[in-house]
């Protein structure tokens, strides 16, 4: 498939191992995005459209900075305003680069009914193969971040890559290229973690009692990692969620009861086939056509 | 009744408007459940070959869901009056173990249809309602998008246990047509002999019988 210099670590809708011999070297990567550092200049959007070469429809203005208004399936990153008044009553503008997450735990693999749509490589980054995507939205479901959109062009699903053709060949991805402030880095998920935890010390020491980093624990942590000055109030920005799940409905209706039911229903098809032949056909015998008959000229009497 | 053409014997089981939608419900059923099938578990991805891949199953799923929903909403409301349960049904459910071993004998006399068939006809009938209104909750082209994402999920998870439900119980309803003879062709050509009513649908033989009778 597309990326073969890097192992795959999970593959959606397959039972059987996937690629993964080239074992051991490849670390974890992720990308920090610090909310606190940002300046909502769109640098990243449009690096984001140059690089993978897309171009949304011109959108309307609804009178918010949000331009476009959402992600779609040529917009595969955009930032959020959000205007929120703190306790002393001043106004802060919170910009938060909306996206993948990229998820240790990606619900939308999970929801994947099509084999090797969905992938994930061995340094965490996942990834939508679309000349495998069946558009069926399933992936729109599993996603506890709102985050894939199926194209009105092609009606196949697209999300960011997180530049998985730049990373593979040891680039980083074009947003953390292009950003003006420093606000996007990336690296080592290790080592993104432990620049995160300098930046939070320091936000700390500057009033922000509350800023930490945003890698959530319910999805297995993510590759794409917030610093956010409101780390106990994530829905600041624009509702980014406090604690995301892959839905338990999604669970159920992939985990385990799919095999059991399948068990369910070879065992019924080989119990009336065994029932079959052990006491063979129902057949009508010439004694019920003649007991019939009997009955037949009663009842005309 | 009894078409002189086949003998002046047999009797009329299934008109041939209802054999007909019968037939085109199994067409469509059988496009539906494996397009779906293969959505449902990796090791039935095979299946989507049947409608041409995974992506056309995915386009052609719904609408062929939707033909067999239009051939059996009339087929359905034929056999209603059929299949209202009676005190004999209970007795004849009872005594499964007699029917499974082919002790038809030991069985009592019931009208059309026996009270597993009926059974299974209300659970076809619940099945069918579930999985149109949630398949189209979860129709992405049209229609998932205007519904929120927790009503998308939990229609995912309702299509797919009814799915499952109607599959177990049409292969029931396959298992039960080829053992019992003569139940196949009575679909195909409408008939059966005077002993096979008799056998399994004495209550609807005499009943056949009488009106014969009267004519
Ligand atoms: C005999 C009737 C039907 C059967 C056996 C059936 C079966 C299935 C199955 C097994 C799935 C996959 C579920 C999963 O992966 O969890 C599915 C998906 C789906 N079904 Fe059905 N279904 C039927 C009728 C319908 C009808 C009437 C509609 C539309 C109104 C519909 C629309 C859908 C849609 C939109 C999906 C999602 C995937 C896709 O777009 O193909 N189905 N169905
Ligand atoms: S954020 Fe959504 S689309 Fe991205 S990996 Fe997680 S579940 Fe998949």
């Amino acid at each position: 498939m597309a990326l073969q210099s890097l192992d795959i670590r999970r593959r959606s809708a397959t039972t059987t191992p996937a690629p993964m011999v080239r074992d051991g070297a490849t670390p974890d990567v992720a990308k920090l995005i610090d909310t606190t550092k940002c300046i909502g200049c769109k640098a990243c959007q449009a690096a984001c459209m140059e690089w993978n070469d897309l171009r949304d429809d011109i959108g309307k203005n609804t009178g918010v900075y949000d331009n476009p208004l959402d992600l779609s399936g040529q917009s595969w990153t955009v930032m959020r305003f959000a205007e929120y008044e703190n306790e002393k009553g001043d106004l802060e503008w919170l910009i938060r680069k909306d996206g993948c997450m990229h998820c240790e735990d990606p619900g939308c693999l999970k929801a994947c009914p099509a084999p090797g749509a969905i992938v994930q490589y061995a340094n965490g980054i996942v990834d939508f193969h679309e000349e495998n995507c069946i558009g069926c939205g399933y992936c729109i479901a599993g996603c506890p971040f709102n985050v894939p959109r199926i194209s009105k062009k092609d009606q196949k699903a697209y999300k960011c890559t997180l530049c998985s053709d730049r990373v593979a060949v040891g680039l980083e991805p074009a947003c953390v290229k292009t950003c003006p402030t420093g606000a996007i880095t990336f690296g080592t998920k290790e080592r993104m973690q432990s620049d995160a935890a300098e930046r939070v010390e320091q936000l700390k020491t500057r009033g922000f009692a509350n800023a930490g980093l945003y890698d959530p624990a319910g999805v297995g942590g993510t590759h794409v990692m917030y610093v956010l000055h409101h780390a106990d109030r994530p829905g600041l920005y624009s509702g980014l969620p406090a604690d995301p799940k892959v839905s338990p409905l999604v669970r159920v209706w992939k985990g385990a009861t799919k095999p059991l039911a399948l068990g369910a229903l070879v065992l019924a098809a080989v119990f009336g086939f065994v029932n079959y032949v052990r006491t063979g056909p129902k057949e009508v015998e010439p004694e019920d056509e003649l007991a019939a008959q009997r009955e037949k000229e009663q009842i005309h009497g | 009744m009894a078409d002189k053409s086949h003998g002046p014997d047999l009797i009329l089981r299934h008109e041939p408007r209802d054999r007909v939608l019968h037939w085109l419900i199994v067409i469509a059923f059988v496009g539906a459940a494996a397009s779906g099938m293969a959505l449902f578990h990796p090791a039935l991805y095979w299946l989507s070959n049947l409608l041409g891949g995974g992506r056309w199953s995915v386009i052609l799923h719904p609408f062929v869901g939707i033909a067999m929903m239009l051939f059996w909403v009339p087929f359905a409301r034929m056999a209603w009056s059929e299949n209202r349960l009676q005190p004999y049904d209970r007795r004849w459910l009872s005594q499964i173990g007699d029917v499974v071993a082919n002790r038809d004998d030991r069985l009592p006399d019931i009208g059309k249809y026996n009270a597993g068939q009926k059974l299974l006809y209300y659970v076809m009938v619940a099945c069918m309602i579930v999985l149109l209104l949630s398949g189209i909750v979860i129709w992405r082209r049209y229609f998932a998008a205007s519904f929120p994402i927790g009503v998308v999920r939990l229609a995912g998870v309702a299509h797919a246990v009814a799915a499952f439900v109607l599959v177990l119980g049409i292969v029931v309803h396959v298992s039960a047509a080829v053992w019992v003879k003569g139940s196949i062709s009575s679909m195909m050509g409408g008939k059966v002999t005077p002993g096979w009513a008799w056998k399994h649908h004495r209550l609807w033989f005499r009943e056949r019988i009488r009106s014969q009778g009267t004519r």
